[in-house]
């Protein structure tokens, strides 16, 4: 009996995402079975219900944050505040800290557990005074030759008045830059919500990871669906349209590689979500490390500017 | 549409309806396509900037004959199969037939008093000037031909962002243009910008704030969120110049307002400053 159609997908999509050279013997997330498992429900394409529980889960209030992970995943941590000019960001945390004794600066946005914490750290949205207090701590890890860890998310940039007067559209063009620019090896992972420009503004690096429950879109759904839909009811509607998960950002080359989480998605268990977190981490960098800096810089541009599909 | 007769002067010829796109939005002040062509698309009684056409916008800016144009033939795909109320493949079409362009972009070398640059100019008549995977392929080699022939390149703004139908592809244009911009700028070339009414969210978050000159059309909209979305998720009371260009030139996110009839000789000057050769 000939394959059916939906077989020869999945097939197609399988050897597609063998072929993603991070993955090769899947020795980053270690673990082919799960990820095996995983294409097969992608196989059948997945339905409208399947795609907005990646939603649900990428935005879950128990999902561990960015600082949940430096806790876990960095001795020494020393928090870097404010960007030298207007103010320190609470959506946005900086530091340094050592990764198994290696320096690394990190850069993150930051969600708040309770309504106090959501409120100073504006829900993960941050203003320009968050893409510029990155901006600098770029530049310090860029003079001291050390590794960058971005951790994203948030739901997007801050949308008020203040953030607009204060340059929201140049800051996080301007932090882009500041990426494209460094000379030292950059990670980010998409641990939740990466949520349009105000997410990208801290992902210009060498390599780009995603967990596994996180999404990673131009728009929210809710967004997309009152202005296509003219309704933001129709979020899940929106979601399915334009697929904001981890397998088609993948696929899409967007990603370079998934990072599994514990079964039931990183809220069941920080401490398994930090450790899968942290080999991801350690791997992608110890290849980076290798590769002199001028060499990092121009594959990072060379990367991003190859993304789009026309003819 | 039927007309209706809104004015209350003893004129008997009814007065154009208020939603053409003749008529002045800011003195109700209408006029014949060919008068609007002939001043810039300037309304002469208020200063008004309608919108303006890529093509009419290039053959106004650049000497004469001196426009070729680069990457004529890229035309956008559609890699999510995107379906929102009608298919994004019949989109494209629609506005391929209704603008005559090919993408919401023209890119092209030119010359502007005498001094060569490269040009690239959005046109908000094609899907908001929306940015996909064509317009920041076209940005990015617009880049590299201005770095090769040893040129600035100047870019003119309109766009309302990213094209939400290619998804999370659309998003990835702006570290796609971020890089192209580092290059020349690696190269030692220029970037001045030039942003028209609307210059807002992915494309101001991008290649339009790094130019090494920002200017900016008088009244433009140049904000990362618009004042409806920033209205509606914060309830903040909005300032009466909310994200226009003179709100911005006063924060000091521009360099200069220039009207458009001045713009070719501000140009012209600015690129005698970076030295294009002639």
């Amino acid at each position: 009996m000939p394959p059916s159609e939906h077989e020869l997908r999945l097939r197609e999509r399988l050897s597609r995402l063998r072929s993603v050279p991070l993955l090769g013997g899947a020795r980053l997330s270690g673990d082919i079975e799960r990820l095996q498992r995983q294409l097969d429900r992608i196989g059948q394409e997945p339905t409208h219900e399947e795609i907005w529980l990646q939603v649900e889960l990428a935005r879950h209030p128990e999902r561990p944050y960015t600082l949940d992970y430096v806790d876990r995943l960095l001795d020494d941590w020393f928090e870097l505040h404010g960007d030298r000019g207007r103010g320190d960001d609470g959506a946005m945390v900086t530091g340094l800290g050592k990764l198994d004794g290696r320096t690394v600066a990190l850069v993150g946005q930051q969600k708040g557990r309770d309504i106090q914490e959501r409120t100073r750290r504006q829900f993960g949205m941050p203003y320009p005074e968050g893409y510029r207090k990155a901006i600098r701590v770029l530049e310090v890890a860029d003079r001291h030759s050390l590794p960058v860890i971005s951790i994203v998310d948030t739901p997007g940039a801050y949308p008020g008045v203040a953030a607009e007067q204060h340059g929201q559209g140049g800051a996080i063009a301007a932090s882009q830059a500041a990426m494209a620019r460094v000379r030292v090896p950059t990670v980010a992972c998409v641990i939740g919500e990466g949520g349009s420009g105000g997410a990208v503004a801290i992902a210009l690096a060498d390599r780009v990871l995603m967990q596994e429950h996180a999404i990673y879109s131009v728009i929210s759904p809710e967004g997309c669906a009152a202005i296509l839909w003219r309704d933001a009811g129709e979020a899940k509607k929106a979601a399915a349209a334009f697929k904001p998960d981890a397998a088609h950002c993948l696929e899409l080359g967007v990603v370079d590689a998934i990072v599994p989480e514990p079964p039931g998605g990183a809220h069941a268990d920080h401490e398994e979500a930090a450790r899968l977190l942290g080999e991801a981490l350690r791997e992608t960098l110890d290849e980076l490390v290798e590769v002199p800096g001028d060499e990092l810089r121009r594959r990072r541009r060379a990367r991003f500017r190859s993304l789009g599909v026309f003819a | 549409m039927a007309r209706i007769d809104v004015s209350i002067e003893t004129d008997d010829k009814p007065a154009p309806p208020a939603d053409h796109p003749n008529t002045c939005p800011g003195c109700a002040s209408h006029y014949r396509e060919d008068e609007l062509e002939l001043a810039l698309w300037v309304c002469a009684q208020c200063g008004h900037h309608f919108p303006m056409r890529a093509r009419t916008r290039i053959a106004r800016l650049a000497d004469v004959g001196s426009f070729a144009e680069d990457a004529a033939d890229l035309h956008s795909e559609d890699p999510l199969g995107f379906f929102d109320l009608r298919p994004y493949a019949e989109r494209l079409a629609e506005a391929e037939m209704s603008t005559g362009l090919a993408e919401a972009m023209l890119i092209g070398q030119a010359a502007i008093g005498g001094r060569g640059c490269e040009l690239a100019v959005m046109d908000f008549s094609f899907m908001g000037g929306s940015m996909g995977s064509v317009v920041g392929e076209k940005l990015s080699r617009a880049c590299d031909l201005a770095a090769e022939r040893a040129v600035p390149l100047v870019a003119v703004t309109s766009s309302g962002g990213a094209r939400m139908q290619e998804g999370i592809l659309s998003l990835m244009q702006l570290p796609k243009t971020v890089c192209a911009v580092e290059d020349l700028h690696d190269a030692g070339q220029a970037l001045i910008v030039v942003m028209a009414h609307p210059t807002t969210a992915g494309v101001l978050a991008s290649f339009a704030s790094l130019g090494d000159v920002l200017l900016a059309e008088p009244g433009a909209l140049i904000a990362f969120t618009g004042p409806r979305v920033v209205q509606q998720t914060t309830r903040e009371k909005l300032p009466d110049d909310f994200g226009l260009a003179e709100q911005n030139l006063r924060f000091g996110h521009l360099d200069a307002i220039v009207p458009r009839s001045e713009q070719r000789e501000t140009l012209a000057r600015l690129l005698r400053l970076f030295d294009a050769p002639e």
